[in-house]
């Protein structure tokens, strides 16, 4: 019987007595979206960092302009775990259509802050309610009528500072780091805080959870996944951004919009990168194309449905051996339903993505930090492959705020790749663009524009033979096959190698995950040993896979992979890999139900999948 | 003592061998392949190096064209009716190169419509041919989206829908030079090649290129003789290049001068000598004169020399972007450190 009781190793402290409970609980703020409550949530998420505590903040919000509910979780945690947690403590319920409802999830001793005319405190004896008059506190300090949507959100931040035990010197520096240090917006929110604050002291009294200070966010930064994306892209040396917009991606390029008018303008204002606006994804992925071939370092971001309609050019991509730079921020399926929410779904629609036999390496970044490292590390990939690759990152990266570590410069000059100058064609004389002269299955490529008059290869399909002439000659397509086979291999050696965690020697159990799924396996791994049970853990970064995947599965009697989809989409890729008698020491845990993942989904599966 | 054959050379000392592509695989009189013999020459003739060229093509017989000119150029055979996005993607990336697109009607008006249509919109520097027959070649002779209403297949079928005429939609969303021509038509199809490279824009050339095999028989509207009996051209065009420091004295009162980009100079003579290619409405105007008159309409239809291009529009630094050196694209560690404070 998997009878387990993970849930007090989670740190959540539910039992209905006075204990104070310090840095370790969830809030949940209900609102609708369109009201606001954003730069709310992200004030209360900085004060918190400010005060030195490890804390991670999620917004689970609808596909809509405004009017749907919206939920955003901040996580307090001492032990530095930032997974979405299954339970809050404290409910901030400000959408009368879900309160009922969000109130009827909460554990008994936890806490709701609602707006007076909701009347919730009947509706359960074992939560404790703290019924706040938004309207009359607001009222004062709204200098127009329609502010007052806007600042009750700062009014509820204000209440949590004293029911928190919020510093409020840090909450002020938050707002006015929101507002970019704009002195009016800083003022009027400083006093709505001020409002709710005072309010909330003279009238309630403190819960028994609390934020205390801690010294745990020296050189730490708040930043979102496809802002860190953006200046990986940056710092990449991107000069070619064609795209188009789709949820969750749009603000990767956004942000890298802004960066590159920063940063990459000369003295007489010229730009040294072009962002094209594309009419669909298939253009984009074929302006990416066209700049790489031209030696741009090119790039765009999509979400699944976009990399749906690249198929055919990743297809040519492969087969003319171009370089492409795809950022995928994956979200739930295809149209209507729920664009918003995060998956990892995507895994075997992109890495064979298109017709025939092709195949394309992916990066697996799990954290911000990553994001910045892979956004530059894809293009020296890109361009050494010669061929598309893609950035799997997902929506709970890319648009959730994470304390991250400050980035690291690169150290490594930027790595173009194979091509030949016209000075190398004046001692070479000429040159056959697919043939493996080094035998990594990489050839060298010229670029349109060497003043050579053998400079000119012809970029087409697969039918072409070492020379890059046309040939629908058999066995010019099997050279080139193998050819590219044996560039795949290469590959392999030279993506991100996965790390992995050794528990204790011996341990019988492995996880394998990757990407946003790490920060639940992570603390799922403390989960499990503190019930005694050993885990090694193997953190993918990359497809193809190197040798280490094969050996660490070999080494454990079952191996975990966790993965947020319905089909084990990751397990069929290590299948397809490793030697068939290994494949039975695979087994799977998933979820795909739109949210992040939680580290007591994957303890439990595993408690009761060992059970069995 | 044995000597040398002349060899006549262009402008900047290469000869026509030096400009044109490997031996065509495309039906014997195919119009496609007169077209590739002018691009040679107009290439020849403006004395262009072959090196700044890069031949685009989408999927078809006109597409396997670029194999057949040029062959010192860099060329791109890219996936059915997506040439533009391969295009505008290299016209960013290297502004400095001249970029010809070689497309078919089904490549361009039904497959390739959505991105030929926002090429034309963006005014991206390029000459986009399309080699127009009116039927699918390589597929073996399906009716094309610009073939017209009540033209015949070979097997009788009746095309009863009306054509695209991918001209007038050309003029309509802003490409800065549009024209008709006619394969067979060497002279006219010469002179607005070589003004096409002298433009900066966009230049929408559809040349009706008749299929041998699919479309020359009685009843197609694309055929050799159709074209012979129902051409009607605008005027007679005689293209002075820049570099050629001529000035020829048009009598008054007998056509049209026009100035391109680089200085070049077109007069537009003989038939239709009050239609003045630089007003758009009444480039749209005659097109649609023509429709309602079954009149195979060529020359000039619209030119505006002075629009900024896609890549004027962009404001990019002189040299590639795709060959710019590290200390340009990758910003010092000062940069990231401030970056870093902001999110702090």
């Amino acid at each position: 019987m998997a009878s387990i009781d993970v849930a007090l190793n989670q740190g959540t402290d539910s039992r209905e007595d006075r204990e104070l409970v310090v840095n370790n609980f969830s809030i949940q703020v209900a609102t609708v979206n369109g009201s606001g409550s954003q730069s709310a949530n992200s004030v209360l998420l900085r004060t918190i960092f400010l005060m030195g505590v490890p804390v991670s903040g999620k917004n689970l919000f609808p596909s809509n302009i405004a009017g749907l509910p919206t939920w955003f979780t901040i996580r307090v945690s001492k032990d530095g775990y930032v997974a979405r947690k299954r339970d809050s403590e404290i409910l901030v319920a400000m959408n009368a259509e879900t309160a009922a409802e969000d109130v009827s999830k909460l554990k008994p001793g936890s806490v709701v802050i609602f707006d007076e005319p909701l009347k919730l405190e009947g509706l359960r004896t074992d939560v404790e309610f703290y019924a706040i008059p938004f309207d009359k506190l607001v009222a004062p300090v709204a200098p127009e009528p329609k502010l007052k949507k806007l600042l009750r959100n700062m009014v509820y931040v204000g209440v949590l500072a004293h029911l928190l035990k919020l510093e409020m010197p840090e909450l002020e520096t938050a707002i006015s780091k929101q507002f970019s240090g704009k002195k009016r917006a800083t003022e009027i929110n400083v006093a709505a805080a001020h409002a709710g604050y005072e309010y909330a002291v003279a009238n309630l009294k403190q819960t028994r959870f609390a934020v205390q200070r801690m010294n745990e966010n020296a050189d730490k930064i708040i930043i979102d996944g496809n802002t860190a994306g953006a200046m990986g892209a940056l710092f990449g040396g991107v000069t070619v951004v064609p795209w188009y917009p789709i949820t969750p991606s749009s603000s990767l390029i956004e942000s890298l919009m802004e960066l590159l008018k920063e940063h990459r303008v000369d003295a007489e204002g010229r730009a040294t990168f072009a962002v094209v606006q594309a009419e669909d994804e298939l253009a984009a992925i074929g302006m990416v194309l066209g700049a790489s071939w031209a030696g741009a370092r090119a790039m765009t971001a999509t979400a699944g449905p976009g990399i749906s309609l690249m198929a055919e050019f990743t297809g040519l991509g492969y087969y003319a051996e171009i370089p492409a730079v795809i950022w995928n921020v994956q979200r739930v399926g295809p149209s209507t339903g729920l664009p918003t929410r995060t998956a990892q779904g995507d895994l075997l629609s992109t890495a064979f993505l298109s017709h025939g036999d092709t195949k394309h390496p992916m990066l697996l970044p799990s954290s911000a930090a990553e994001c910045f490292e892979f956004g530059m590390k894809a293009f020296d990939l890109a361009e050494r492959l010669q061929t598309p690759l893609f950035v799997m990152s997902d929506l709970d990266i890319g648009m959730n705020n994470w304390v991250s570590e400050t980035f690291e410069y690169p150290e490594t000059p930027l790595d173009r790749g194979k091509v030949l100058s016209k000075e190398d064609l004046d001692r070479l004389g000429s040159f056959a663009r697919y043939k493996d002269v080094d035998g990594d299955g990489i050839g060298w490529r010229t670029l349109p524009g060497t003043e050579h008059p053998n400079a000119a290869w012809f970029a087409r399909g697969s039918g072409h033979n070492e020379k890059a002439q046309y040939s629908e000659r058999p066995e010019d397509y099997v050279n080139n096959l193998n050819r590219l086979d044996q560039k795949w291999k290469t590959a392999r050696t030279l993506v991100p190698a996965p790390v992995v965690e050794h528990a204790t020697p011996g341990a019988k159990i492995g996880i394998i995950a990757f990407g946003s799924s790490h920060w639940a396996v992570v603390e799922s791994v403390d989960q499990l040993k503190k019930k005694g049970v050993a885990v090694d853990y193997l953190r993918l970064k990359a497809y193809p896979f190197s040798a280490a995947v094969q050996e660490f599965i070999v080494s454990h009697d079952r191996v975990y992979v966790v993965e947020q989809n319905r089909d084990a989409q990751m397990l069929q890729l290590i299948k397809v890999d490793i030697e068939a008698k290994d494949v039975v020491r695979l087994r799977s845990i998933l979820n795909y139900d739109g949210h992040p993942l939680e580290a007591l989904l994957v303890t439990e599966s595993i408690v009761n999948q060992e059970a069995k | 003592m044995a000597t040398t054959p002349v060899v006549k050379q262009n402008r900047i000392g290469l000869s026509v061998i030096d400009y044109r592509g490997s031996k065509s695989t495309l039906c014997a009189g195919c119009g496609h392949n007169a077209i590739s013999e002018r691009i040679i020459d107009a290439f020849y003739d403006m004395g262009i190096e072959p090196e700044h060229v890069a031949k685009l093509s989408g999927i078809g017989c006109s597409s396997k064209s670029p194999a057949y000119f040029l062959s010192r150029a860099h060329s791109f055979n890219s996936v059915h009716g997506r040439m533009p996005a391969i295009a505008t993607g290299a016209a960013v990336a290297n502004h400095k190169m001249l970029y010809i697109g070689v497309s078919g009607d089904g490549d361009t008006a039904s497959i390739g419509m959505g991105q030929f249509v926002h090429l034309m919109r963006r005014n991206l520097p390029m000459i986009y041919i399309i080699e127009d027959n009116g039927v699918y070649g390589l597929t073996k002779g399906q009716f094309s989206a610009t073939a017209d209403l009540g033209s015949r297949l070979k097997s009788g079928t009746v095309n009863e829908l009306p054509a695209i005429d991918t001209c007038a939609l050309a003029i309509e969303l802003g490409a800065t030079f549009v024209a008709r021509s006619f394969s067979g038509d060497k002279k006219q199809l010469a002179a607005l090649l070589k003004a096409a490279i002298a433009h900066n824009g966009t230049v929408l050339l559809d040349v009706i290129s008749p299929c041998v095999t699919f479309n020359d028989h009685e009843g197609s509207t694309k055929s050799y003789k159709f074209m012979k009996d129902h051409e009607e051209p605008l005027h007679d065009i005689n293209f002075v290049p820049a570099f050629e420091e001529i000035d020829v004295e048009y009598e008054e009162g007998t056509g049209v001068d026009i100035e391109l980009h680089d200085g070049s100079k077109m007069h537009l003579s003989k038939l239709e000598e009050d239609f003045n290619p630089t007003n758009r409405i009444e480039a749209l105007k005659r097109l649609a004169e023509a429709r309602e008159n079954n009149e195979v309409l060529t020359g000039l239809f619209y030119l505006n020399a002075n629009q900024p291009s896609f890549t004027d529009r962009l404001n990019l630094v002189d040299h590639p972007l795709g060959t710019l050196p590290q200390e340009t694209l990758r910003p010092g560690k000062a940069v990231l450190d401030a970056l870093m404070d902001e999110y702090r």
